[in-house]
């Protein structure tokens, strides 16, 4: 008996060294991940700064009837658009990218790798630098091409229309090499041995491509999708903000959930409207995740994240 | 770790396959792919090595007809503004990325250890942050009227020290070293704070290398904190200074004024176009080749963390 109780309190003291260790992070997750949980109550409420969050008077369903009577459907459908195409776009490339760097020489793969992978390394401010050098009307260097083919230069950074095509290329540029690795990286666990097998029964490369290496690539493609569909309602800032240079002009293309309450929060100040919408992303974005999860489970319960 | 990725030691034995496939379109296609994200980088270069009355009669071009470093003199008569932002990034990044890899090694070790009794909570715990964001308005309002930090760079470093998904990785890195030395430390009747800080830190240098360098990048390149968070023009970093000479030429030009020390000069001669780029590479060059030098390291926490730590 007393040893039981002996045993039970040695066991307490090594977990509450364990404790002492995960304190910090856990402290960090608390503040910042936590305590802004009060966001699902925000919304409700007609925030004034000068009361703060608890004093300010409650608001019932204003902010969301506003949000949903004027600009819910226009964000919500770039986003989710958007977000499609690039997901659509970035996994054909970042598979044909890694079938086809599978049948180069290591030396041509790190080289390819590399510059694939630069991208990654910038910001997105960079990448506007880029981006203008580019696009600028006056002095772009594709204006400069159109006109010395005779055309007449466009104004890129007006022209909604355009950025259909821009942004899908602007993600697929900065995001390719990451998700070509992935891919190549699985490829490269494939057992040799299918492939030499293959080869003796007289398979071309591209019957063992469609044969092998995309049925081994499946599963991964599957979960990486079904993942990035959890996260469709989510943007990247810095593409739709910073590499459009924030043109007003192209915000009916470029307007997305998140570009929308960074600019009610600090433009218009208004906290009721950024904090509606935010509220809506994040529920949303919850659901999405729980169920691509759950797709995925069906799919593959190893790779499931919970 | 899940089974295909479990094989990696056939990756060393694995002959690789040359040939079959016509190879040469496919040099065209990857290779046209490579240069063409290329090109914008080196165009960047190249305007910024421009005289300026030549980019203002012909615009960017890969090849002008003459060159000049007039951009980079004109950039480093800032060089007060420069040095400064480069101090505030290098100070952000290094103690954000320092108490990052911290606090980020020593939770995952606690989650990582099969007998801890809170397991599965704490996981829950971190995971949960994951699923669930309460948003930006929330955590905007937390950091400024909450706990003041409005032109601090605190506010900069704190609100993201913690990532879960680095949590995970260093995770799945810890769960792959041998259990038998801490187990065998254990028995000798170690603690476990000195079980972490003598025997599992200095064995996971990898992992922490990485988890590292992902933080370091995520500092480098944040302008959005600053974005929110900073009005002060002492504590412009470097990313938001690019940032703001992006959003408005003028701001250069008042800049060009402010530095101490730098004659001032006519607004209308600054060569705004080539300086912009030329800044652009001074800000954001040399820490990009050491982020490209030290890929490999990305490439392995990349292929780590896609499947699950």
């Amino acid at each position: 008996m007393i040893n039981a109780i002996k045993t039970e309190l040695k066991h307490f003291r090594k977990n509450g060294e364990l404790w002492l260790l995960a304190l910090p992070g856990a402290l960090f997750f608390i503040v910042f991940n936590y305590i802004p949980l009060y966001g699902l109550i925000l919304p409700f409420k007609n925030y004034n700064g000068a009361k703060g969050f608890w004093d300010s008077p409650w608001a019932g369903l204003n902010n969301f009837k506003y949000l949903f009577s004027g600009d819910a459907w226009r964000i919500t459908r770039n986003t989710v658009a958007f977000n499609s195409v690039f997901i659509a776009l970035g996994l054909v490339a970042a598979v044909a990218f890694a079938l086809i760097l599978f049948e180069m020489s290591a030396r041509f793969v790190k080289l390819y790798q590399t510059i694939l992978f630069i991208p990654y390394f910038l910001s997105w401010v960079v990448a506007s630098y880029i981006g203008s050098s580019l696009l600028d009307m006056n002095f772009g260097m594709l204006n400069r091409i159109i006109e010395a083919l005779g055309g007449e230069g466009k104004a890129w950074y007006v022209e909604p229309a355009y950025w259909y095509v821009i942004l899908p290329l602007a993600s697929l540029w900065k995001g390719v090499g990451y998700s070509t690795i992935i891919y190549y990286t699985s490829l490269m666990g494939v057992d040799p041995e299918l492939y030499e097998a293959a080869e003796l029964d007289g398979a071309s490369r591209w019957q063992q491509i469609r044969a092998i290496s995309l049925p081994m690539l499946k599963p991964l493609m599957i979960m990486l999708t079904l993942m990035s569909v959890g996260g469709i309602i989510k943007s990247d800032f810095g593409l739709f903000f910073s590499f459009t240079l924030d043109s007003k002009p192209l915000y009916p293309v470029t307007d997305v959930i998140d570009t929308y309450v960074y600019r009610a929060l600090r433009k218009l100040g208004d906290v009721g409207m950024s904090s509606a919408a935010g509220l809506y992303q994040s529920l949303v974005g919850f659901v999405l995740v729980l169920a691509s999860n759950w797709l995925v489970k069906r799919v593959d319960p190893d790779n499931a994240l919970f | 770790m899940a089974g295909a990725r479990g094989e990696r030691s056939r990756q060393a034995r694995q002959p690789k396959r040359r040939g079959g496939l016509a190879i040469l379109p496919l040099h065209a296609l990857l290779g046209g792919f490579c240069l063409l994200c290329l090109i914008p980088l080196l165009l960047v270069a190249a305007i910024s090595l421009t005289p300026e009355s030549l980019l203002k009669s012909g615009g960017y071009t890969l090849f002008p007809k003459a060159w000049s470093t007039a951009a980079y003199e004109y950039t480093f008569r800032n060089y007060a503004q420069i040095v400064r932002s480069y101090g505030i990034t290098i100070s952000v990044t290094a103690v954000g990325a320092v108490m990052g890899l911290f606090c980020t090694t020593s939770i995952a070790y606690v989650i990582s250890r099969p007998y801890f009794r809170y397991r599965r909570f704490l996981s829950f715990f971190i995971f949960f942050t994951m699923l669930f964001y309460g948003g930006l308005t929330p955590t905007y309002l937390l950091v400024t009227k909450t706990l003041h930090l409005k032109d601090s760079l605190l506010a900069l470093i704190l609100p993201s020290v913690m990532q879960g998904w680095y949590v995970i990785l260093m995770k799945g890195f810890l769960q792959s070293l041998p259990n038998s030395i801490v187990e065998s430390a254990k028995i000798d009747g170690a603690r476990e704070l000195s079980i972490f800080a003598r025997i599992v830190v200095p064995i996971s240098r990898p992992g922490m290398i990485t988890v590292g360098l992902f933080l370091m990048l995520q500092y480098w390149n944040d302008w959005y904190s600053s974005l929110l968070y900073i009005d002060d023009q002492n504590l412009v970093s470097l990313q938001f200074l690019l940032y703001k000479l992006m959003a408005s030429i003028e701001f250069f030009k008042v800049m060009a004024q402010m530095a101490p020390g730098s004659i001032r000069i006519d607004p209308l001669s600054i060569p705004t176009l080539g300086a912009r780029m030329a800044m652009c590479i001074v800000a954001a060059g040399p820490m990009v080749l050491i982020f490209v030098f030290m890929q490999k390291y990305f490439v392995r926490g990349i292929t780590i963390g896609s499947i699950k730590g």
